[in-house]
Protein backbone atom coordinates (compact mmCIF):
# COMPACT_ATOMS: atom_id res chain seq x y z
CA UNK A 1 0.00 0.00 0.00
CA UNK A 2 1.08 3.58 -0.62
CA UNK A 3 2.39 5.35 2.41
CA UNK A 4 1.28 8.95 2.89
CA UNK A 5 3.03 9.77 6.15
CA UNK A 6 6.42 8.43 6.95
CA UNK A 7 7.92 8.98 10.40
CA UNK A 8 11.56 8.04 10.90
CA UNK A 9 13.43 7.97 14.21
CA UNK A 10 11.38 10.85 15.53
CA UNK A 11 12.28 12.13 18.99
CA UNK A 12 11.11 15.12 20.94
CA UNK A 13 12.71 16.56 24.03
CA UNK A 14 10.84 19.56 25.43
CA UNK A 15 12.68 22.57 26.86
CA UNK A 16 12.01 21.17 30.29
CA UNK A 17 14.26 18.26 29.37
CA UNK A 18 11.32 15.88 29.21
CA UNK A 19 11.57 13.27 26.49
CA UNK A 20 8.03 13.06 25.12
CA UNK A 21 8.80 10.97 22.01
CA UNK A 22 11.46 8.31 21.84
CA UNK A 23 12.63 7.24 18.44
CA UNK A 24 9.22 6.76 16.88
CA UNK A 25 8.97 5.01 13.50
CA UNK A 26 5.65 4.72 11.71
CA UNK A 27 4.31 4.44 8.19
CA UNK A 28 0.72 5.56 7.66
CA UNK A 29 -1.00 4.33 4.55
CA UNK A 30 -3.04 6.40 2.18
CA UNK A 31 -6.75 6.19 2.96
CA UNK A 32 -6.49 4.23 6.19
CA UNK A 33 -7.82 5.10 9.61
CA UNK A 34 -5.27 4.66 12.31
CA UNK A 35 -6.00 5.06 16.00
CA UNK A 36 -3.29 5.97 18.47
CA UNK A 37 -4.07 4.55 21.86
CA UNK A 38 -2.34 5.58 25.01
CA UNK A 39 -2.86 6.82 28.56
CA UNK A 40 -2.56 10.47 29.62
CA UNK A 41 0.85 11.89 28.91
CA UNK A 42 1.82 9.09 26.53
CA UNK A 43 2.89 11.50 23.79
CA UNK A 44 -0.07 11.27 21.40
CA UNK A 45 -0.63 15.00 21.13
CA UNK A 46 3.10 15.62 20.87
CA UNK A 47 3.32 13.22 17.93
CA UNK A 48 0.42 14.84 16.13
CA UNK A 49 1.63 18.36 16.88
CA UNK A 50 5.03 17.56 15.47
CA UNK A 51 3.61 16.31 12.18
CA UNK A 52 1.38 19.38 11.93
CA UNK A 53 4.15 21.89 12.64
CA UNK A 54 3.14 23.06 16.10
CA UNK A 55 6.04 21.37 17.87
CA UNK A 56 9.55 21.21 16.40
CA UNK A 57 11.11 17.75 16.32
CA UNK A 58 14.36 17.29 18.25
CA UNK A 59 15.61 14.66 15.81
CA UNK A 60 14.34 12.40 13.08
CA UNK A 61 12.33 13.18 9.96
CA UNK A 62 8.68 13.21 8.95
CA UNK A 63 7.40 13.34 5.39
CA UNK A 64 3.82 13.87 4.29
CA UNK A 65 2.98 12.94 0.71
CA UNK A 66 6.72 12.62 0.11
CA UNK A 67 7.51 16.17 1.29
CA UNK A 68 9.55 17.01 4.34
CA UNK A 69 7.51 18.75 7.06
CA UNK A 70 10.19 21.36 7.63
CA UNK A 71 11.79 22.19 4.30
CA UNK A 72 8.52 21.79 2.40
CA UNK A 73 6.17 22.90 5.16
CA UNK A 74 3.75 24.64 2.81
CA UNK A 75 3.11 21.52 0.77
CA UNK A 76 2.74 19.25 3.77
CA UNK A 77 0.51 21.56 5.77
CA UNK A 78 -1.80 22.22 2.85
CA UNK A 79 -2.60 18.49 2.89
CA UNK A 80 -3.35 18.39 6.60
CA UNK A 81 -6.37 19.28 8.71
CA UNK A 82 -6.12 19.22 12.49
CA UNK A 83 -8.82 19.01 15.13
CA UNK A 84 -7.03 19.81 18.38
CA UNK A 85 -7.74 18.18 21.70
CA UNK A 86 -8.67 21.40 23.47
CA UNK A 87 -11.63 23.57 22.47
CA UNK A 88 -9.52 26.47 21.29
CA UNK A 89 -11.63 29.03 19.48
CA UNK A 90 -11.94 32.80 19.47
CA UNK A 91 -14.97 33.47 21.66
CA UNK A 92 -16.20 36.50 19.76
CA UNK A 93 -15.86 35.20 16.21
CA UNK A 94 -18.92 33.90 14.45
CA UNK A 95 -18.99 30.35 13.16
CA UNK A 96 -19.03 31.55 9.59
CA UNK A 97 -16.16 34.01 9.96
CA UNK A 98 -13.97 31.51 11.75
CA UNK A 99 -14.30 28.82 9.10
CA UNK A 100 -13.72 31.32 6.33
CA UNK A 101 -10.65 32.47 8.18
CA UNK A 102 -9.36 28.89 8.35
CA UNK A 103 -9.89 28.30 4.68
CA UNK A 104 -8.07 31.53 3.86
CA UNK A 105 -5.14 30.69 6.11
CA UNK A 106 -4.57 27.59 4.05
CA UNK A 107 -4.45 29.72 0.93
CA UNK A 108 -7.61 28.22 -0.59
CA UNK A 109 -9.85 30.35 -2.73
CA UNK A 110 -13.13 31.44 -1.29
CA UNK A 111 -15.83 28.79 -1.79
CA UNK A 112 -18.98 29.63 0.13
CA UNK A 113 -20.98 26.76 -1.36
CA UNK A 114 -18.49 24.22 -0.05
CA UNK A 115 -18.38 25.79 3.40
CA UNK A 116 -22.16 25.96 3.60
CA UNK A 117 -22.41 22.28 2.74
CA UNK A 118 -19.79 21.52 5.35
CA UNK A 119 -21.82 23.32 8.01
CA UNK A 120 -24.93 21.45 6.94
CA UNK A 121 -23.12 18.11 7.20
CA UNK A 122 -22.07 19.01 10.71
CA UNK A 123 -25.57 20.24 11.70
CA UNK A 124 -24.16 23.68 12.29
CA UNK A 125 -25.83 25.58 9.51
CA UNK A 126 -28.44 27.21 11.73
CA UNK A 127 -25.62 28.43 13.99
CA UNK A 128 -23.78 30.01 11.10
CA UNK A 129 -24.00 33.55 12.44
CA UNK A 130 -23.79 32.75 16.14
CA UNK A 131 -20.78 33.79 18.12
CA UNK A 132 -18.66 30.89 19.31
CA UNK A 133 -19.19 31.75 22.97
CA UNK A 134 -22.91 31.14 22.51
CA UNK A 135 -22.35 27.51 21.48
CA UNK A 136 -22.33 24.38 23.61
CA UNK A 137 -19.17 22.32 24.02
CA UNK A 138 -20.28 19.73 21.48
CA UNK A 139 -21.08 22.42 18.94
CA UNK A 140 -17.67 23.96 19.48
CA UNK A 141 -16.10 20.63 18.70
CA UNK A 142 -18.06 20.53 15.45
CA UNK A 143 -16.81 24.01 14.63
CA UNK A 144 -13.26 22.77 15.13
CA UNK A 145 -13.99 19.92 12.75
CA UNK A 146 -15.44 22.34 10.21
CA UNK A 147 -12.33 24.50 10.49
CA UNK A 148 -10.09 21.49 9.97
CA UNK A 149 -12.06 20.42 6.89
CA UNK A 150 -12.46 23.92 5.47
CA UNK A 151 -9.58 23.49 3.02
CA UNK A 152 -10.34 19.94 1.83
CA UNK A 153 -7.39 18.21 3.54
CA UNK A 154 -6.11 14.83 2.39
CA UNK A 155 -5.03 13.90 5.88
CA UNK A 156 -7.11 14.56 8.97
CA UNK A 157 -5.85 14.44 12.54
CA UNK A 158 -8.46 14.08 15.26
CA UNK A 159 -6.97 14.50 18.71
CA UNK A 160 -9.40 12.85 21.10
CA UNK A 161 -12.45 13.70 19.07
CA UNK A 162 -14.87 12.08 21.48
CA UNK A 163 -13.68 13.54 24.76
CA UNK A 164 -16.72 15.12 26.42
CA UNK A 165 -19.00 14.29 23.54
CA UNK A 166 -22.45 12.72 23.82
CA UNK A 167 -23.58 9.56 22.05
CA UNK A 168 -25.38 11.50 19.36
CA UNK A 169 -22.35 13.55 18.37
CA UNK A 170 -20.14 10.50 18.57
CA UNK A 171 -22.37 8.78 16.01
CA UNK A 172 -22.31 11.88 13.82
CA UNK A 173 -18.58 11.95 14.14
CA UNK A 174 -18.21 8.38 12.93
CA UNK A 175 -20.55 9.14 10.06
CA UNK A 176 -18.33 11.98 9.02
CA UNK A 177 -15.23 9.87 9.44
CA UNK A 178 -16.71 7.16 7.25
CA UNK A 179 -17.71 9.65 4.61
CA UNK A 180 -14.22 11.10 4.58
CA UNK A 181 -12.73 7.64 4.39
CA UNK A 182 -14.84 6.89 1.34
CA UNK A 183 -13.40 10.03 -0.24
CA UNK A 184 -9.93 8.69 0.35
CA UNK A 185 -8.97 10.91 3.29
CA UNK A 186 -6.41 9.41 5.62
CA UNK A 187 -7.44 9.76 9.26
CA UNK A 188 -5.29 9.62 12.35
CA UNK A 189 -7.12 9.79 15.66
CA UNK A 190 -6.10 9.48 19.26
CA UNK A 191 -8.17 8.00 22.00
CA UNK A 192 -8.09 6.48 25.45
CA UNK A 193 -10.86 4.07 24.65
CA UNK A 194 -10.13 0.72 23.17
CA UNK A 195 -13.76 0.30 22.05
CA UNK A 196 -13.46 3.46 20.05
CA UNK A 197 -10.32 2.27 18.31
CA UNK A 198 -12.02 -1.03 17.67
CA UNK A 199 -15.10 0.53 16.20
CA UNK A 200 -13.54 2.85 13.75
CA UNK A 201 -9.90 2.11 12.99
CA UNK A 202 -8.16 -0.15 10.50
CA UNK A 203 -4.98 -0.19 12.49
CA UNK A 204 -4.16 0.63 16.06
CA UNK A 205 -0.90 1.99 17.42
CA UNK A 206 -0.19 1.79 21.12
CA UNK A 207 1.89 4.56 22.68
CA UNK A 208 3.17 4.71 26.20
CA UNK A 209 5.87 6.91 27.73
CA UNK A 210 6.78 8.33 24.35
CA UNK A 211 7.36 4.95 22.78
CA UNK A 212 5.32 3.40 20.04
CA UNK A 213 4.96 -0.06 21.52
CA UNK A 214 3.28 -1.65 18.55
CA UNK A 215 1.16 -1.01 15.49
CA UNK A 216 -1.17 -3.73 14.32
CA UNK A 217 -4.32 -4.42 12.38
CA UNK A 218 -6.90 -3.93 15.06
CA UNK A 219 -8.23 -7.48 14.90
CA UNK A 220 -4.81 -8.80 15.77
CA UNK A 221 -4.43 -6.45 18.66
CA UNK A 222 -7.74 -7.33 20.17
CA UNK A 223 -7.14 -11.00 19.71
CA UNK A 224 -3.71 -11.01 21.16
CA UNK A 225 -4.38 -8.67 24.01
CA UNK A 226 -8.06 -8.48 24.76
CA UNK A 227 -9.11 -10.23 27.93
CA UNK A 228 -12.71 -10.43 28.95
CA UNK A 229 -14.29 -11.16 32.24
CA UNK A 230 -17.75 -12.55 32.75
CA UNK A 231 -19.05 -11.21 36.06
CA UNK A 232 -22.15 -12.75 37.64
CA UNK A 233 -24.03 -11.41 40.65
CA UNK A 234 -25.78 -14.10 42.68
CA UNK A 235 -29.12 -13.87 44.43
CA UNK A 236 -27.85 -15.79 47.44
CA UNK A 237 -24.35 -16.03 48.73
CA UNK A 238 -22.52 -19.32 48.35
CA UNK A 239 -19.62 -20.70 50.37
CA UNK A 240 -17.73 -22.22 47.47
CA UNK A 241 -17.91 -22.67 43.75
CA UNK A 242 -19.81 -25.85 42.73
CA UNK A 243 -17.38 -28.68 41.82
CA UNK A 244 -18.82 -28.92 38.28
CA UNK A 245 -17.20 -25.53 37.57
CA UNK A 246 -13.78 -26.43 38.91
CA UNK A 247 -12.34 -27.01 35.48
CA UNK A 248 -12.89 -23.37 34.57
CA UNK A 249 -10.91 -20.50 35.93
CA UNK A 250 -13.73 -19.11 38.03
CA UNK A 251 -13.29 -16.98 41.11
CA UNK A 252 -15.64 -16.22 43.96
CA UNK A 253 -15.66 -12.96 45.89
CA UNK A 254 -15.19 -13.04 49.65
CA UNK A 255 -18.81 -12.25 50.40
CA UNK A 256 -19.86 -15.08 48.13
CA UNK A 257 -22.22 -12.87 46.15
CA UNK A 258 -20.32 -12.69 42.89
CA UNK A 259 -18.40 -15.03 40.65
CA UNK A 260 -16.19 -14.05 37.75
CA UNK A 261 -14.73 -15.93 34.83
CA UNK A 262 -11.72 -14.51 33.01
CA UNK A 263 -10.85 -15.62 29.48
CA UNK A 264 -8.69 -14.55 26.59
CA UNK A 265 -10.71 -13.75 23.52
CA UNK A 266 -8.35 -15.38 21.07
CA UNK A 267 -8.24 -18.71 22.91
CA UNK A 268 -10.10 -21.05 20.66
CA UNK A 269 -10.67 -23.81 23.19
CA UNK A 270 -12.69 -21.42 25.32
CA UNK A 271 -16.38 -21.86 24.75
CA UNK A 272 -18.33 -19.21 26.53
CA UNK A 273 -21.59 -21.03 25.94
CA UNK A 274 -20.20 -24.14 27.66
CA UNK A 275 -19.29 -22.07 30.65
CA UNK A 276 -22.73 -20.49 30.76
CA UNK A 277 -24.40 -23.89 30.47
CA UNK A 278 -22.35 -25.31 33.29
CA UNK A 279 -23.16 -22.33 35.45
CA UNK A 280 -26.87 -22.59 34.88
CA UNK A 281 -26.78 -26.36 35.50
CA UNK A 282 -24.82 -25.88 38.70
CA UNK A 283 -27.87 -24.61 40.54
CA UNK A 284 -26.52 -21.14 41.29
CA UNK A 285 -29.23 -18.49 41.42
CA UNK A 286 -28.23 -15.70 39.06
CA UNK A 287 -29.23 -12.13 39.63
CA UNK A 288 -27.39 -10.27 36.94
CA UNK A 289 -24.47 -10.69 34.61
CA UNK A 290 -22.13 -8.50 32.66
CA UNK A 291 -19.00 -8.76 30.58
CA UNK A 292 -16.06 -6.58 31.40
CA UNK A 293 -13.38 -6.02 28.81
CA UNK A 294 -9.78 -5.60 29.79
CA UNK A 295 -8.97 -1.93 29.99
CA UNK A 296 -6.24 -0.21 28.13
CA UNK A 297 -4.25 -0.07 31.32
CA UNK A 298 -4.42 -3.86 31.66
CA UNK A 299 -3.25 -4.15 28.08
CA UNK A 300 -0.32 -1.88 28.80
CA UNK A 301 0.65 -3.90 31.79
CA UNK A 302 0.65 -7.01 29.63
CA UNK A 303 2.52 -5.31 26.82
CA UNK A 304 5.20 -3.92 29.03
CA UNK A 305 5.60 -7.25 30.81
CA UNK A 306 6.12 -8.98 27.47
CA UNK A 307 8.92 -6.62 26.46
CA UNK B 1 3.94 33.49 -0.73
CA UNK B 2 0.54 32.81 0.82
CA UNK B 3 -1.12 36.15 0.03
CA UNK B 4 -4.53 34.81 0.92
CA UNK B 5 -3.33 34.06 4.43
CA UNK B 6 -1.92 37.56 4.89
CA UNK B 7 -5.23 38.95 3.73
CA UNK B 8 -7.36 36.91 6.12
CA UNK B 9 -5.09 37.58 9.09
CA UNK B 10 -5.22 41.30 8.30
CA UNK B 11 -8.99 41.36 7.82
CA UNK B 12 -9.57 39.24 10.91
CA UNK B 13 -7.59 41.70 13.01
CA UNK B 14 -9.36 44.67 11.47
CA UNK B 15 -12.72 43.07 12.14
CA UNK B 16 -12.32 43.66 15.85
CA UNK B 17 -11.85 47.34 15.11
CA UNK B 18 -15.04 47.55 13.07
CA UNK B 19 -17.00 45.52 15.60
CA UNK B 20 -16.23 48.07 18.29
CA UNK B 21 -16.35 51.00 15.90
CA UNK B 22 -18.16 53.31 18.25
CA UNK B 23 -15.63 52.73 21.00
CA UNK B 24 -12.74 52.85 18.54
CA UNK B 25 -13.81 56.31 17.37
CA UNK B 26 -15.35 57.77 20.49
CA UNK B 27 -12.47 57.17 22.88
CA UNK B 28 -9.80 59.10 20.92
CA UNK B 29 -12.31 61.87 20.17
CA UNK B 30 -13.15 62.23 23.85
CA UNK B 31 -9.60 62.04 25.12
CA UNK B 32 -8.38 64.54 22.50
CA UNK B 33 -11.18 66.90 23.41
CA UNK B 34 -10.26 66.59 27.10
CA UNK B 35 -6.63 67.38 26.40
CA UNK B 36 -7.71 70.50 24.56
CA UNK B 37 -10.01 71.62 27.31
CA UNK B 38 -7.40 71.05 30.02
CA UNK B 39 -4.12 71.89 28.30
CA UNK B 40 -5.23 73.94 25.34
CA UNK B 41 -7.70 76.30 27.01
CA UNK B 42 -7.41 76.11 30.80
CA UNK B 43 -3.65 75.82 31.23
CA UNK B 44 -2.56 76.78 27.74
CA UNK B 45 -4.04 80.26 28.03
CA UNK B 46 -1.44 80.96 30.77
CA UNK B 47 1.45 79.60 28.71
CA UNK B 48 3.31 81.79 26.26
CA UNK B 49 3.57 80.92 22.62
CA UNK B 50 6.39 78.51 21.86
CA UNK B 51 8.45 79.65 18.87
CA UNK B 52 5.44 81.59 17.71
CA UNK B 53 3.02 78.67 18.03
CA UNK B 54 0.18 78.80 20.55
CA UNK B 55 0.32 76.09 23.21
CA UNK B 56 -2.96 74.55 22.10
CA UNK B 57 -1.56 74.10 18.63
CA UNK B 58 1.87 73.08 19.88
CA UNK B 59 0.62 69.97 21.66
CA UNK B 60 -1.22 68.53 18.63
CA UNK B 61 1.73 66.54 17.20
CA UNK B 62 2.83 65.32 20.65
CA UNK B 63 -0.68 64.28 21.54
CA UNK B 64 -1.01 62.37 18.28
CA UNK B 65 2.33 60.64 18.80
CA UNK B 66 1.41 59.70 22.36
CA UNK B 67 -1.71 57.90 21.17
CA UNK B 68 -0.09 56.39 18.10
CA UNK B 69 2.82 54.95 20.07
CA UNK B 70 0.78 53.46 22.86
CA UNK B 71 -1.97 52.17 20.59
CA UNK B 72 0.43 50.64 18.03
CA UNK B 73 2.16 48.73 20.78
CA UNK B 74 -0.98 47.62 22.52
CA UNK B 75 -2.81 46.59 19.34
CA UNK B 76 0.07 44.62 17.91
CA UNK B 77 1.10 43.00 21.18
CA UNK B 78 -2.45 41.97 22.06
CA UNK B 79 -3.01 40.76 18.51
CA UNK B 80 -0.34 38.08 18.71
CA UNK B 81 -0.43 37.51 22.47
CA UNK B 82 -4.10 36.65 22.54
CA UNK B 83 -3.96 33.59 20.26
CA UNK B 84 -1.05 32.35 22.34
CA UNK B 85 -3.09 32.88 25.47
CA UNK B 86 -6.28 31.21 24.23
CA UNK B 87 -4.49 28.49 22.28
CA UNK B 88 -5.89 29.46 18.87
CA UNK B 89 -2.29 29.97 17.75
CA UNK B 90 -2.30 26.25 16.87
CA UNK B 91 -4.07 27.15 13.68
CA UNK B 92 -1.47 29.69 12.57
CA UNK B 93 1.32 27.27 13.36
CA UNK B 94 -0.25 24.37 11.50
CA UNK B 95 -1.23 26.40 8.44
CA UNK B 96 1.00 26.85 5.40
CA UNK B 97 1.88 30.33 6.59
CA UNK B 98 5.39 31.58 7.18
CA UNK B 99 6.49 33.68 10.13
CA UNK B 100 6.83 36.74 7.91
CA UNK B 101 3.35 36.36 6.46
CA UNK B 102 1.97 36.23 9.98
CA UNK B 103 4.01 39.29 10.85
CA UNK B 104 2.80 41.30 7.86
CA UNK B 105 -0.82 40.46 8.65
CA UNK B 106 -0.65 41.45 12.30
CA UNK B 107 1.67 44.44 12.00
CA UNK B 108 -0.19 45.69 8.93
CA UNK B 109 -3.49 45.64 10.81
CA UNK B 110 -2.04 47.29 13.92
CA UNK B 111 -0.44 50.02 11.80
CA UNK B 112 -3.66 50.63 9.93
CA UNK B 113 -5.56 51.04 13.17
CA UNK B 114 -2.98 53.54 14.41
CA UNK B 115 -3.22 55.52 11.19
CA UNK B 116 -6.98 55.68 11.51
CA UNK B 117 -6.57 56.74 15.12
CA UNK B 118 -4.12 59.51 14.17
CA UNK B 119 -6.56 60.76 11.56
CA UNK B 120 -9.37 60.88 14.11
CA UNK B 121 -7.20 62.79 16.56
CA UNK B 122 -6.07 65.33 13.96
CA UNK B 123 -9.61 65.88 12.74
CA UNK B 124 -10.85 66.35 16.31
CA UNK B 125 -7.97 68.74 17.04
CA UNK B 126 -8.83 70.82 14.01
CA UNK B 127 -12.19 71.53 15.65
CA UNK B 128 -10.38 73.28 18.50
CA UNK B 129 -7.45 74.93 16.77
CA UNK B 130 -6.70 76.05 13.27
CA UNK B 131 -4.43 73.31 12.02
CA UNK B 132 -2.13 74.04 9.08
CA UNK B 133 0.30 71.37 8.08
CA UNK B 134 3.46 72.82 6.57
CA UNK B 135 4.76 69.56 5.05
CA UNK B 136 1.90 67.09 4.65
CA UNK B 137 4.10 64.59 2.83
CA UNK B 138 6.68 64.52 5.62
CA UNK B 139 3.93 64.45 8.19
CA UNK B 140 2.47 61.34 6.62
CA UNK B 141 5.93 59.82 6.22
CA UNK B 142 6.79 60.25 9.89
CA UNK B 143 3.39 58.99 10.91
CA UNK B 144 3.48 55.84 8.77
CA UNK B 145 7.04 55.00 9.81
CA UNK B 146 6.15 55.46 13.46
CA UNK B 147 3.00 53.33 13.17
CA UNK B 148 4.94 50.52 11.53
CA UNK B 149 7.96 50.60 13.84
CA UNK B 150 5.94 50.66 17.01
CA UNK B 151 3.56 47.99 15.76
CA UNK B 152 6.63 45.85 15.09
CA UNK B 153 7.84 46.65 18.57
CA UNK B 154 4.44 45.64 19.95
CA UNK B 155 4.56 42.40 17.98
CA UNK B 156 7.92 41.62 19.58
CA UNK B 157 6.50 42.27 23.03
CA UNK B 158 3.49 40.10 22.27
CA UNK B 159 5.73 37.23 21.20
CA UNK B 160 8.01 37.63 24.18
CA UNK B 161 5.30 37.96 26.82
CA UNK B 162 3.99 34.75 28.29
CA UNK B 163 1.66 36.40 30.77
CA UNK B 164 -0.42 39.55 31.03
CA UNK B 165 2.01 41.22 33.37
CA UNK B 166 4.87 41.01 30.89
CA UNK B 167 2.56 42.27 28.20
CA UNK B 168 1.81 45.47 30.12
CA UNK B 169 5.11 46.12 31.80
CA UNK B 170 7.15 47.56 28.93
CA UNK B 171 4.48 50.00 27.73
CA UNK B 172 3.78 51.03 31.30
CA UNK B 173 7.29 51.35 32.70
CA UNK B 174 9.24 52.37 29.63
CA UNK B 175 7.13 53.71 26.79
CA UNK B 176 4.71 55.96 28.68
CA UNK B 177 7.46 57.75 30.66
CA UNK B 178 9.57 58.12 27.54
CA UNK B 179 6.68 59.68 25.67
CA UNK B 180 5.79 62.10 28.44
CA UNK B 181 9.41 63.06 28.99
CA UNK B 182 10.18 63.22 25.27
CA UNK B 183 8.83 66.67 24.67
CA UNK B 184 5.31 65.70 23.68
CA UNK B 185 3.82 68.56 25.66
CA UNK B 186 6.74 70.97 25.91
CA UNK B 187 9.82 72.12 24.06
CA UNK B 188 13.04 70.88 25.62
CA UNK B 189 14.30 74.43 25.52
CA UNK B 190 11.96 74.99 28.48
CA UNK B 191 14.08 72.55 30.55
CA UNK B 192 17.24 73.30 32.58
CA UNK B 193 20.41 72.60 30.50
CA UNK B 194 21.26 69.34 32.27
CA UNK B 195 17.81 67.88 31.59
CA UNK B 196 18.02 69.03 27.99
CA UNK B 197 21.14 66.84 27.63
CA UNK B 198 19.46 63.90 29.35
CA UNK B 199 16.43 64.20 27.10
CA UNK B 200 18.64 63.81 24.05
CA UNK B 201 18.98 60.15 25.03
CA UNK B 202 15.25 59.68 24.76
CA UNK B 203 14.44 58.28 21.32
CA UNK B 204 10.87 59.52 21.48
CA UNK B 205 12.14 63.11 21.44
CA UNK B 206 13.35 62.60 17.86
CA UNK B 207 10.02 61.20 16.74
CA UNK B 208 7.98 63.99 18.26
CA UNK B 209 10.39 66.67 17.12
CA UNK B 210 10.42 65.52 13.52
CA UNK B 211 6.68 65.10 13.48
CA UNK B 212 6.18 68.56 14.95
CA UNK B 213 8.53 70.04 12.38
CA UNK B 214 6.34 68.70 9.59
CA UNK B 215 3.46 70.75 11.03
CA UNK B 216 5.05 74.02 12.17
CA UNK B 217 8.66 73.93 10.97
CA UNK B 218 9.87 74.16 14.55
CA UNK B 219 11.90 71.37 16.13
CA UNK B 220 14.13 70.48 19.08
CA UNK B 221 16.59 68.51 16.96
CA UNK B 222 17.40 68.56 13.25
CA UNK B 223 14.75 66.90 11.09
CA UNK B 224 17.38 64.77 9.33
CA UNK B 225 18.43 63.40 12.69
CA UNK B 226 14.79 62.66 13.51
CA UNK B 227 14.35 60.71 10.33
CA UNK B 228 17.55 58.82 10.96
CA UNK B 229 16.39 57.84 14.44
CA UNK B 230 13.03 56.59 13.20
CA UNK B 231 14.74 54.49 10.56
CA UNK B 232 17.23 53.23 13.14
CA UNK B 233 14.45 52.16 15.47
CA UNK B 234 12.69 50.44 12.58
CA UNK B 235 15.88 48.58 11.65
CA UNK B 236 16.45 47.46 15.22
CA UNK B 237 12.92 46.07 15.41
CA UNK B 238 13.36 44.26 12.10
CA UNK B 239 16.68 42.82 13.30
CA UNK B 240 15.09 41.54 16.52
CA UNK B 241 12.25 39.99 14.55
CA UNK B 242 14.68 38.30 12.18
CA UNK B 243 16.59 36.90 15.13
CA UNK B 244 13.35 35.65 16.71
CA UNK B 245 12.39 34.00 13.47
CA UNK B 246 15.72 32.28 12.97
CA UNK B 247 15.71 30.87 16.46
CA UNK B 248 12.00 29.96 16.39
CA UNK B 249 11.78 32.08 19.51
CA UNK B 250 8.85 31.31 21.80
CA UNK B 251 6.35 30.43 19.13
CA UNK B 252 7.03 26.75 18.89
CA UNK B 253 7.81 24.28 21.59
N1 LIG C 1 5.04 22.18 26.17
C1 LIG C 1 5.49 21.18 26.92
N2 LIG C 1 6.59 21.33 27.66
C2 LIG C 1 7.04 20.33 28.43
N3 LIG C 1 6.49 19.12 28.49
C3 LIG C 1 5.40 18.90 27.77
C4 LIG C 1 4.84 19.91 26.93
N4 LIG C 1 3.75 19.41 26.31
C5 LIG C 1 3.64 18.15 26.74
N5 LIG C 1 4.62 17.82 27.61
C6 LIG C 1 4.82 16.54 28.27
O1 LIG C 1 4.96 15.54 27.29
C7 LIG C 1 4.26 14.36 27.66
C8 LIG C 1 3.33 13.96 26.54
O2 LIG C 1 2.29 14.91 26.44
P1 LIG C 1 1.15 14.77 25.36
O3 LIG C 1 0.31 15.97 25.45
O4 LIG C 1 1.78 14.46 24.06
O5 LIG C 1 0.37 13.50 25.90
P2 LIG C 1 -0.96 12.83 25.37
O6 LIG C 1 -0.63 11.44 25.02
O7 LIG C 1 -1.58 13.66 24.32
O8 LIG C 1 -1.84 12.85 26.69
P3 LIG C 1 -3.42 13.06 26.88
O9 LIG C 1 -4.06 11.76 26.64
O10 LIG C 1 -3.53 13.47 28.31
O11 LIG C 1 -3.84 14.13 25.94
C9 LIG C 1 3.57 14.67 28.97
O12 LIG C 1 4.33 14.10 30.02
C10 LIG C 1 3.59 16.16 29.08
O13 LIG C 1 3.72 16.55 30.41
MG1 LIG D 1 -3.27 14.69 24.13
Amino acid sequence: MDSIISIKDLSKIYNTGFEALKNVNLEINKGEIIALLGPNGAGKTTLISTICGIVSPSSGTVTVGGFDIISDFRKTREMIGLVPQELTLGAFDTVWSTIRFSRGLFGSKRDDAYLEQLLKDLSLYDKKDSEIRALSGGMKRRVLIAKALSHNPKVLFLDEPTAGVDVELRKDMWKIVNKLRSQGVTIILTTHYIEEAEEIADRVGVINNGELLLVEQKEHLMESLGKKQLVIDLKESVKKIPPSLDKYNIELTDDGMQISYTYVVKDEEVEISDVLNEISNSGLLLKDLKIVQSSLEDIFVDLVKEK
Amino acid sequence: MNLMAIKVIYLNEMMRFWKTLFQSVASPVISTALYFVVFGSAIGSRIENIDGVSYGLFIVPGLTMLSVLTQSISNASFGIFFPKFTGTIYELLSAPVSFYETLIGYVGAASTKSLILATIILVTASLFVELNIAHPFWMLGFLVLTCISFSLFGFIIGLWADNFEKLQIIPLLIITPLVFLGGSFYSISMLPPLWQKVTLFNPVLYLVSGFRWSFFEISDVGVGLSLLMVLLFLSVCIAIIAWMFNTGYKLKQ
